[in-house]
């Protein structure tokens, strides 16, 4: 998986869109609200993630067993499955199999793995011509853009923004120019069915997997995953080893959760269970059922501290509740996978070194692992990343040695004292008397952080310690 | 320090011991909310002591460098292992020893009757003190903010709002989406500074809902700080005080030098 180093400019960037900020604030303020009026009406939500963390904490633990169990039921049913060690052997094995239907267009459904192992691309440059049907993400197709959140994946995006693309892209007469977003869809609907009709493969991925039917989960909102799936003469499923569950209860658990994390939903507007290959009498459906299970770093994850992270199910209420993301966006993050789950995930998935800033872009507020439908402690699992990075020297030298020098002081107390009064005292003289306290208005080096946007209580002459010792000596007790 | 009046309260806790950690900020920019903890302590009967001390190693920890967290955290135990209680007048810090230190100690039990036995202040006041009301007054209308590390390690909401129900002339005012971050974070609000702001930015938004008020109170002098110093770059005239200032009654003196 690719991740964008630069998180630094392209943070700044995002802090300074104006539109994006807006997005992100209806994020902020509506969907915890929802979120939560969607969990108060389960009967006990404590209950029903304790019984979730569970369910996914037994399939990861034996995930050959589900898996190999999961591999019989699909091939039972006349399907086939294929195991991808990474992103290159996952596009490789897709690409082969789009060959072998002879496809020229393939419809795809919203797929974060697919996004993950960018597929799209790999496809297209092979000469395919590959459709995103999820409107959103047909959105940041036609721009060349990368999903900014993993449900909402054009949040950036502005209505004139989509107006524009279509006017570029779409080659159509109009009786009246693209207006309303009513507009906009009943156009998308006209496109993206013609592409549906015309698809000789469809590209799904999975919510999860069904160990004990061989089932494959796909929600939706749209119904593009239904019409992708049983349109086209072949259904490819492309989807990672971790999203295997048990039985068909379990699903049903999972889902319940999933839908009211996400957007505060009882249960998706659609929810398909495929099941192999179109059987004999079945009047519609694929002849050819591929289901491509990727692995791109989660079995390194099991069995490491970071096996917690493998229960995600992608509902992204962490990204929707977190102060980090509500600010920047998903794009800041440089990852398809933004916000709390995507600090976690990306060094897994690319590489610490590429990803080292995700991990550290957090303020540990806990929110995250708080709303969390499969409890993940993700600060936990946040600082296990930093913890990384401090001992194989990632970290910026200033930060090392702050840090180094904190300690060292600290186990020096006499001497600390000392710093300590000193700085104080320095502090003091650059501050400057307003009403009953001192302030600080502009620091250098380290302090220059702390400056740009805030003013510095000056320190105390003297601190509590040495003013209780004062105290304490004087008075004995 | 006003002079030390301990009141006659529970005969459990008298004679008790409380080793008192200030913390860092305390020590070095309120030492006023230290003494402001001591007297609450003294008034509910416990003997309050402040052994020389240094950081918990909080910054450490959530920094990466556990080496440096474990040799702080050392010292810290070897420290406060005598007392009865540890009481802390911030929730992070607490939640370090209480949460945390097990954590780079696991299956150590002189680390793990030490977690069990640190409290941060309004908690302790509350839960173990049983204290119903303290002896303070304020005429001042307050809006709370509540820390994360309270909320969602160690289950603070309540305390500190019953503490301050009990202070005299004191309106208690909510500010709108109070479970959210204020953008502190401790070395995150320096690593990302403009990312910081935004989010202080959107708390300072969140507090003005609260209506018109004359000061700004937490039990974490951290996200003090960085409110307080967002709000006077703005030009606010919103006070800010630590909760221990205005539960010992001690509000007049908080920039104590």
């Amino acid at each position: 998986m690719h991740v964008e180093r630069d998180f630094a400019s392209l943070s700044d960037k995002a802090l300074h869109d104006e539109s994006l900020g807006e997005a992100l604030d209806t994020v902020a303020s509506v969907m915890p609200l929802i979120r939560n009026q969607a969990l108060t009406q389960l009967e006990d939500f404590a209950a029903a993630r304790e019984r979730a963390r569970e369910v996914r904490d037994e399939a990861l633990n034996r995930l050959d067993y589900y898996l190999e169990q999961f591999e019989a039921q699909v091939l039972a049913m006349g399907g086939h499955v294929h195991w991808a060690r990474d992103d290159h052997d996952a596009c490789t094995i897709v690409a082969r199999l789009c060959e072998e239907a002879d496809a020229k267009l393939v419809t795809k459904s919203k797929s974060m793995v697919t996004e993950e192992i960018e597929l799209a691309a790999a496809l297209e440059q092979r000469g395919l011509e590959v459709v995103e049907t999820d409107l959103g993400e047909y959105i940041i197709q036609l721009r060349g853009e990368k999903p900014s959140h993993i449900l909402a994946p054009a949040l950036h995006v502005t209505i004139p923004q989509v107006i524009d693309s279509f006017n570029t892209h779409h080659k159509i007469e109009r009786d009246r120019p693209l207006e309303d977003t009513d507009q906009l869809l009943a156009e998308a609907r006209a496109v993206l069915r013609e592409k549906f009709i015309n698809a000789d493969v469809g590209i799904t991925g999975a919510n999860f997997l069904i160990a004990e039917t061989g089932g494959v989960v796909v929600v939706t909102n749209e119904g593009n995953a239904d019409l992708t799936a049983s349109l086209p003469d072949t259904h490819i499923v492309v989807t990672g080893i971790e999203k295997v569950v048990p039985t068909m209860d379990d699903a049903g658990l999972m889902l319940r959760l999933l839908a009211r994390s996400a957007i505060g939903q009882r249960l998706s507007n659609y929810t398909s269970f495929f099941h192999g290959p179109r059987r004999e009498g079945d009047t519609a459906g694929p002849s050819a059922f591929h289901v491509v299970l990727v692995d791109n770093g989660r079995s390194d994850m099991l069995g490491s501290e970071l096996q917690d992270m493998l229960r995600c199910i992608r509902c992204s209420a962490c990204i929707n509740h977190c102060p980090v993301y509500t600010a920047i966006g998903g794009h800041a993050y440089g990852s398809v996978y933004p916000g709390p789950m995507g600090a976690v995930l990306s060094p897994g998935f690319a590489d610490l070194d590429s990803a080292r800033h995700l991990p550290n872009a957090s303020t540990f507020c806990g929110r995250c692992e708080e709303v969390c439908p499969v409890a993940i402690p993700i600060p936990k699992l946040l600082r296990h990343w930093r913890t990384q990075e401090f001992s194989r020297h990632l970290r910026p030298r200033s930060e090392r040695f702050g840090l180094g020098f904190w300690a060292w002081i600290n186990g020096r107390p006499t001497l600390y004292r000392f710093v300590q009064r000193v700085s104080a005292g320095i502090l003091r003289r650059l501050s400057v008397a307003e009403g009953a306290g001192r302030w600080i208005r502009r620091l250098p080096g380290p302090g220059a952080g702390w400056t740009r946007h805030r003013d510095l209580q000056a320190p105390a002459a003297k601190s509590f310690q040495a003013q209780w010792r004062a105290q304490n000596r004087d008075s004995r007790k | 320090m006003s002079e030390a009046d301990p009141a006659p309260m529970k005969s459990v806790s008298r004679g008790k011991r409380v080793g008192l950690l200030a913390t860092c900020l305390v020590d070095a920019f309120r030492p006023n909310a230290g003494f402001a903890a001591v007297k609450l302590l003294e008034q509910a009967g416990y003997t309050v002591e402040v052994p020389a001390q240094g950081c918990c190693g909080q910054p450490n920890f959530n920094g990466g460098d556990e080496p440096g967290a474990r040799q702080m955290a050392l010292s810290i135990i070897q420290t406060f292992a005598q007392f009865d209680f540890v009481v802390v007048p911030s929730c992070s810090c607490a939640a370090m020893i209480r949460v945390h230190y097990p954590e780079l100690f696991p299956d150590d039990a002189e680390v793990a009757a030490l977690a069990a036995k640190t409290w941060e202040l309004t908690s302790f006041l509350v839960d173990v003190a049983q204290v119903e009301a303290v002896d303070a007054a304020l005429d001042a209308t307050i809006v709370l903010h509540d820390s994360c590390s309270g909320l969602r390690e160690l289950n603070i909401r309540e305390q500190p709002r019953a503490l301050l129900a009990g202070v005299r002339g004191l309106q208690q005012k909510e500010p709108a989406n109070p479970d959210v971050c204020c953008g502190f974070g401790g070395t995150f609000c320096v690593k990302y500074p403009d990312i910081s702001a935004r989010i202080a930015a959107k708390k300072m938004a969140d507090l003005q809902t609260a209506g018109p008020c004359d000061a700004l109170v937490s039990t974490d002098l951290g996200c003090l700080l960085h409110l307080g110093g967002s709000l006077h770059r703005e030009g606010s005239e919103l006070r800010v005080l630590h909760i221990a200032e205005v539960l010992a009654g001690m509000t007049d003196n908080e920039e104590a030098d």
